[in-house]
């Protein structure tokens, strides 16, 4: 609290510095939805209790998991486990509340419950109760039955913390079972689309096109990832749009193009695609249909323009990157494809790859300023105040937010110059957090739900 | 001449004595049959040899013909010797490979006999031959580089395409794909978009010079296909660039 607290102070002061004719800019207008300002709650999570030898190691994956999750969240503190009182709780009946809020412990919330398991079952019971208030009745209480596999109980643990966070937040989206697509390179110069758990866990290799697979976005409903890839076809290879649908576990049809067809993205309601394509001069952005018949041309420059985003909120705004200007720099339009205008900052420098926050307020960017490396950068869309969330840690680029609106998934060179990895982090700059460690990844897309 | 006239003398001689003695027998009363007198023996047949040292020698050097004969009045060796002795040697140098026959002629008939002496060029330089599509490609084909974010053709960049466009022109049956190239500083996104615009530029221009719109076509790999891994301008240099592949 106290780190993240410092933290976003420093980036206050950094966008108090960059915006210095803006003196009125000195509250927390990054709030999301849960109140930075007022005191989190704070959360026990015991350890799940085993109720036999061969459900030990499930119950310490779904404790870990669960612990994960609630930390990651960052709308509430975690009691450390060091500090817990020296009681298994597998029930209600066993919760010596007294004892939870005592210091050093000294939680809000406790999370328990048992985990049995047979060579064919698992079956968790969990809670969370409020220990403050022990007549009350449990603020979460379930019980899973499911397969006894790894990935199953990590799923238990993830709809157990999502209750958890969604009743804590007062309804914010829960994100602990949201996924992330991005794009793998799998040696001879060839990239894949993967999709791995928001956490990192679970990472799988989708595409099997044995070409250049890049910029993956989710569909709104979580069906389909439309991307930009190299296939062969008919001997001609050339830069198109392609769909995978995540129902049939396939590549499915979509239209060829001439020229170069690149940056997919999708409308709020999933039903039109908007792209960049050079089908008839320059790059320009071009809207169609999910089927694409006779996509409509949006814009008119002398420059290249790319990476196209609907606001999801509004679906009336539409952020891109145009070099009509002679660098890559940041424009808006209406989606109608009337009323572009560059989005001016302070700096000159390279400007790419916006995403709009889930509400449609905020603007994610990457920036690479005179002199310095890429960073990402957040900027409110009608204030145009701006905070910059990584600061001389290698390139940064690609954010992506989750749909809670608080956590941004990026790449980053930080781990080395030419290795990209990817990247979670709280929406101001705090809690970084790798996903990736092995090989190449980069252009990672959180889903919508 | 003189031999033979000698020889015919000597026979005429002998053709009288042996008469005599048929004449001077005639008086004795016994008569023996006519005794049978061996008739003289014709004249010899000639025989000739003749070899060449070496038997294979390079165009300038010389071999020697060696010869021998017998009851032989007249020698000759062809071609370009002529007339020799019974026996002898010579040297002979021939431009090409031949073969030489010594023809010997005596009054018992004539005979002959061949050498051969080859000649072994030095190669003849080869005709000279149209170079193949591949190599006037790899001659005359030059890919364009470019500037940092930009895609207009620099001068260095139409001195290379004017010899570009001479190949396509030449070659109407070539096709080739212009891969638009970028470094590795702008985003990938971006790099896409201009290394389009980067081939497309190299195309217009070839286009511009009369080269057929048919024969090229185009894709960017933005920065995703670089030439050069390091990280610095010279490398960069070398990503920024319209580049031709054959066929399409």
């Amino acid at each position: 609290m106290l780190k993240s607290a410092r933290c976003l102070g420093q980036l206050l002061f950094i966008a108090v510095a960059l915006l210095s004719s803006r003196p009125a800019f000195a509250q927390d207008w990054f709030r999301t939805g849960t109140g930075l300002g007022q005191a989190k709650p704070r959360v026990a999570v015991a350890d799940l209790a085993p109720r036999s030898d061969a459900a030990k190691s499930h119950s310490s994956l779904f404790t870990q998991v669960v612990r994960d999750d609630l930390q990651f969240s960052g709308i509430l503190d975690l009691a450390s486990p060091s500090f817990y009182p020296p009681q298994v709780v597998s029930v209600p009946a066993e919760l010596k509340a007294p004892a939870w809020i005592e210091q050093p412990t000294n939680a809000n919330y406790v999370g328990f419950g048992n985990l049995t398991e047979s060579t064919s079952e698992v079956t968790i019971q969990a809670w969370l109760f409020d220990v403050r208030n022990p007549s009350a009745p449990p603020v979460v209480g379930k019980v899973y039955r499911g397969g006894p596999t790894d990935l199953q109980v990590r799923k238990f643990a993830h709809q157990f913390a999502d209750e958890i966070i969604s009743k804590l937040s007062g309804g914010l989206p829960s994100i602990a079972q949201t996924q992330i697509t991005f794009v793998r390179a799998t040696g001879n110069g060839n990239k894949e689309i993967w999709v791995m758990d928001y956490d990192g866990a679970n990472q799988h290799q989708i595409t099997n096109l044995h070409s250049i697979s890049l910029t993956p976005r989710w569909s709104p409903d979580g069906s389909r990832i439309a991307f930009t890839c190299y296939a062969p076809y008919k001997g001609v290879t050339s830069a198109q749009i392609c769909m995978y649908s995540m129902d049939t576990g396939k590549v499915i049809s979509f239209p060829r193009f001439s020229g170069t067809n690149i940056t997919p993205a999708w409308s709020p309601d999933g039903t039109q695609i908007i792209f960049s394509s050079s089908m008839q001069s320059n790059p320009e952005l071009y809207v169609c249909d999910i089927n694409c018949n006779r996509p409509k041309r949006l814009t008119q420059s002398s420059g290249a323009n790319m990476s196209p985003t609907w606001n999801p909120k509004t679906g009336q705004t539409i952020a891109f990157v145009s070099d009509r200007g002679g660098t890559p720099q940041l424009y808006l339009m209406n989606a109608d494809g009337t009323g572009a205008a560059k989005i001016d900052l302070p700096e000159k420098g390279y400007v790419i790859d916006p995403a709009w926050s889930p509400n449609g307020q905020l603007l994610a960017f990457s920036w690479r300023r005179p002199n310095d490396d890429y960073d990402i950068y957040v900027m409110d869309a009608s204030s145009r105040q701006l905070v910059e969330l990584t600061r001389d840690q290698g390139r940064n680029e690609r954010p992506s937010w989750a749909p809670d609106g608080r956590h941004i998934v990026f790449e980053s060179t930080r781990t080395g110059v030419g290795t990209r990895q990817i990247w979670t982090m709280l929406a101001d700059g705090s809690q970084p957090h790798q996903l990736t460690t092995t090989g190449h990844n980069e252009s990672p897309n959180w889903s919508t739900h | 001449m003189n031999l033979a006239s000698r020889l015919s003398h000597r026979a005429g001689l002998l053709a009288l004595f042996s008469a005599f003695l048929i004449v001077s027998g005639c008086h004795k009363k016994v008569t023996a049959p006519p005794k049978q007198v061996e008739a003289p023996p014709p004249p010899a047949r000639p025989t000739v040899t003749l070899q060449a040292n070496p038997t294979t020698i390079n165009k300038g050097e010389s071999s020697t013909l060696s010869w021998n004969s017998t009851d032989a009045t007249q020698l000759s060796i062809d071609p370009g010797v002529g007339a020799v002795n019974a026996q002898g040697s010579t040297k002979v140098s021939p431009t090409d490979s031949t073969t030489y026959t010594i023809t010997a002629t005596g009054p018992g008939g004539s005979a002959s006999a061949t050498a051969a002496v080859s000649v072994s060029a030095p190669a003849p330089p080869p005709a000279v031959k149209e170079p193949s599509i591949d190599e006037l490609w790899a001659r005359e084909v030059q890919d364009a580089y470019f500037d940092t974010d930009k895609a207009d053709i620099r001068a260095d960049a139409r001195q290379a395409l004017a010899s570009t466009a001479e190949f396509f022109k030449a070659h109407p049956s070539v096709k080739a794909t212009i891969e638009g190239h970028c470094d590795e500083r702008g985003s990938t996104e971006y790099n896409l978009g201009l290394g389009d615009r980067r081939a497309a530029a190299v195309k217009q221009y070839l286009v511009s010079l009369g080269v057929s719109a048919g024969q090229l076509t185009t894709v960017s790999f933005g920065k995703e296909k670089p030439f050069c891994m390091e990280h610095g301008e010279p490398c960069w240099q070398q990503n920024r660039r319209g580049h031709f592949v054959k066929g399409n």
